[in-house]
């Protein structure tokens, strides 16, 4: 049985920190949540194993990357009774400005979501959530290809 | 590409992240730079398949897209870029257990912006897990106070 299956059964299914724990690199990057009523924030505290710049530091692209995608499926799964994790098929990020060596936070809309396919835009931030560092918007497939 | 090359540019891949998710610098036989990254348990998105995470490829293309639009010449850690978009698509799952292998190419390079293609994929270039198209801004100069508040320096 898979493991959302068996997070739902026991009554944790909408439990993001949960389904988080069953993610490895997930937790190999040390993403928590906080979350909020119907709104579901990531946090990714600072370590020196997310920089891609050492001289800024920045933290790398890929990471930033990786979060955006990892808030926008929780955010799928959290407002839907997804019983598999979604998949991404195609995304597109923008990076505004460079990630400092301090906490990320992210946070997800879903645009629309179909049968199939969810819409998702997503952005995080750091010290100011008006000063977003990088966005993203994808489409995630919700059933098996 | 020259041996001497290659050293900087295995060089230039020693980033901390780059690192702690094992990425490797190798080449192809007509001399192009090839990135391969051994499956491993911590890169793991869906643990009932064991397949990669999609944030793991991501870091992957990002990584690679970044060397290829390295003006020739500029292997530098001193010479900076930014990324400024990235878009990727997802043909199909990584097999769990098997290396994942990127290479691409900068087919275009202005003087403030590089533009660069690369693929992921694992037996065969043929048959991609990943595909990206990237927009670099070139020589932010690694100075935080000139591209804190205008880009993501990178890589």
């Amino acid at each position: 049985m898979d493991f959302l299956t068996v997070l739902s059964e026991s009554g944790r299914g909408q439990d993001m920190a949960a389904v988080l724990e069953h993610i490895p690199y997930a937790r190999f990057l040390g993403v928590e949540i906080q979350q909020q009523g119907l709104e579901v924030i990531t946090v990714l505290p600072f370590k020196e194993q997310l920089v891609g710049n050492e001289r800024l530091p920045a933290i790398h692209g890929g990471v930033i990357g990786a979060l955006l995608e990892i808030t926008s499926v929780l955010q799928v799964l959290f407002e839907t009774s997804c019983q598999r994790l979604p998949k991404t098929v195609d995304v597109n990020f923008d990076y505004l400005r460079s990630g400092k060596a301090m906490t990320t936070y992210g946070r997800a809309i879903v645009n629309r979501q179909g049968r199939r396919v969810a819409n998702v835009r997503c952005e995080l931030w750091q010290e100011n959530r008006e000063k977003p560092i990088a966005l993203s918007q994808g489409n995630y497939l919700l059933k098996p290809l | 590409m020259n041996d001497d090359t290659q050293v900087e540019l295995g060089e230039l891949l020693e980033t901390p992240h780059a690192r702690a998710i094992g990425m490797r610098l190798e080449t192809t036989p007509d001399g192009k730079p090839l990135f391969r990254l051994p499956y491993d348990y911590h890169l793991i998105g869906d643990p009932d398949s064991g397949v990669l995470h999609g944030g793991v490829i991501t870091a992957m293309l990002d990584q690679t897209a970044g060397l290829l639009a390295r003006p020739p010449g500029l292997e530098r850690d001193d010479y900076a870029l930014a990324t400024l978009d990235l878009r990727i698509d997802y043909m199909g799952p990584a097999t769990p257990g098997e290396d994942l292998l990127a290479t691409g190419e900068c087919y275009k390079r202005t003087r403030n912006i590089a533009f660069v293609r690369a693929e992921a994929f694992q037996r065969s270039s043929s048959e991609p897990v990943a595909s990206c198209v990237a927009t670099f801004m070139l020589d932010t100069r690694n100075a935080p106070a000139d591209t804190a508040s205008s880009a993501k320096d990178s890589d």
